[in-house]
C-alpha cells in the first residue's frame, strides 16, 4: 500500500538520484523515475519501511555531535602525527564500559572511538568494549568518558 | 581577489591533506605491530581524505561536483571505522597479542 513514508522515501531517492546523475534528458530522467519506484516497491515488499527509516527528531543533536567529534578527530589526528614522527609510541590494551541502552547507540560509540585516531576498538561483549590505545594519553581520553557520556545525550534525544 | 583567496586556501588544504597520507604511511611501516597500524591508516582515512575532499571542493567551486565530493567524504567517514575494526577483531580472535607495556595483565 502507498502511504505517507514511502512517497517521502520517493522523493528521497529521486534527490538523490538527480543529484548523482548530472544528465537531465526526457530518457535518462524518465529511466531513474523507474527505477526509483521500483526501489519503492520493493521496499514495501520486504516490509522494511518502519518508523526508524528518517529519525528527524534527533538530528539537532546529532549535527551538533557530529562537530564535537570533528574537533575531536582533528586534536587526535595531529597527536598522531606527533607520536609517529618522534617515535613515543607506548601501546596498551584495556576495557571500558559504555552506558549507552540500545545497539545503536552502542555502534555509535564504538564506532566513534574507532574513527579517532590513536585508539581502536576491537572486541565488544554486552556492554564491556577493548579499546586498543596508540599511547598512554589517548587511553586516558577514553577512560574519562567524556565520548560515552556524548552518546548517551545523543541517544535520549528522542 | 576573492577568487586567489580561495585558490591558496585549496592548495594549503591539499597540501596539508598530503602531509597526513604521508605521516600516515610513514606509520603504516615504521609502527611495531598490526594493531598500531591500523591507527596511522585511520589517520589517513580522516584527516588525509578529508583535507584533500576539502581541497577539491574549493577548486571545483558551487556545483554538482562539489556534492558529489562531500557524499564520497560522508561514506569514508562511515565505512573508515567499520575496516578499522573487523581488521583489529580479525586479528585479537585468531590469537594475536599486541605489544603493550601492561604485562602480566590478562585479558
Amino acid at each position: 500500500m502507498i502511504n505517507f513514508k514511502s512517497i517521502i522515501l520517493f522523493f528521497l531517492l529521486l534527490g538523490f538520484w538527480l543529484l548523482m546523475s548530472g544528465h537531465y534528458s526526457i530518457l535518462i530522467t524518465s529511466l531513474g523515475i523507474i527505477s526509483c519506484a521500483l526501489c519503492v516497491y520493493l521496499t514495501i515488499k520486504a516490509n522494511i519501511l518502519d518508523n526508524e527509516m528518517l529519525p528527524l527528531y534527533f538530528f539537532p543533536r546529532l549535527l551538533q555531535y557530529t562537530l564535537w567529534l570533528i574537533k575531536e578527530i582533528l586534536i587526535s589526528n595531529i597527536e598522531t602525527a606527533k607520536v609517529i614522527l618522534f617515535k613515543t609510541e607506548d601501546p596498551e590494551l584495556f576495557t571500558v564500559k559504555s552506558s549507552q541502552a540500545s545497539n545503536e547507540g552502542k555502534v555509535t560509540y564504538a564506532n566513534s572511538i574507532t574513527l579517532t585516531p590513536g585508539t581502536v576498538t576491537t572486541q565488544i561483549n554486552e556492554n564491556v568494549f577493548e579499546v586498543h590505545a596508540l599511547t598512554k594519553s589517548f587511553g586516558d581520553d577514553v577512560r574519562s568518558s567524556q565520548m560515552d557520556k556524548m552518546v548517551s545525550w545523543l541517544e535520549k534525544g528522542k | 581577489m576573492i577568487d586567489s583567496i580561495i585558490n591558496y586556501s585549496s592548495i594549503a588544504s591539499l597540501i596539508l591533506g598530503i602531509l597526513f597520507i604521508l605521516i600516515g604511511s610513514i606509520g603504516i611501516l615504521r609502527l611495531p605491530d598490526v594493531f598500531s597500524r591500523i591507527h596511522a591508516s585511520g589517520m589517513i582515512d580522516t584527516a588525509g581524505t578529508a583535507f584533500i575532499i576539502l581541497g577539491m571542493c574549493l577548486q571545483s567551486g558551487i556545483s554538482l561536483i562539489t556534492a558529489k565530493l562531500i557524499f564520497i567524504g560522508i561514506f569514508i567517514f562511515f565505512t573508515s571505522p567499520i575496516t578499522g575494526h573487523v581488521t583489529a577483531n580479525l586479528a585479537r580472535k585468531k590469537g594475536l597479542k599486541p605489544i603493550t607495556n601492561n604485562k602480566g595483565k590478562t585479558l
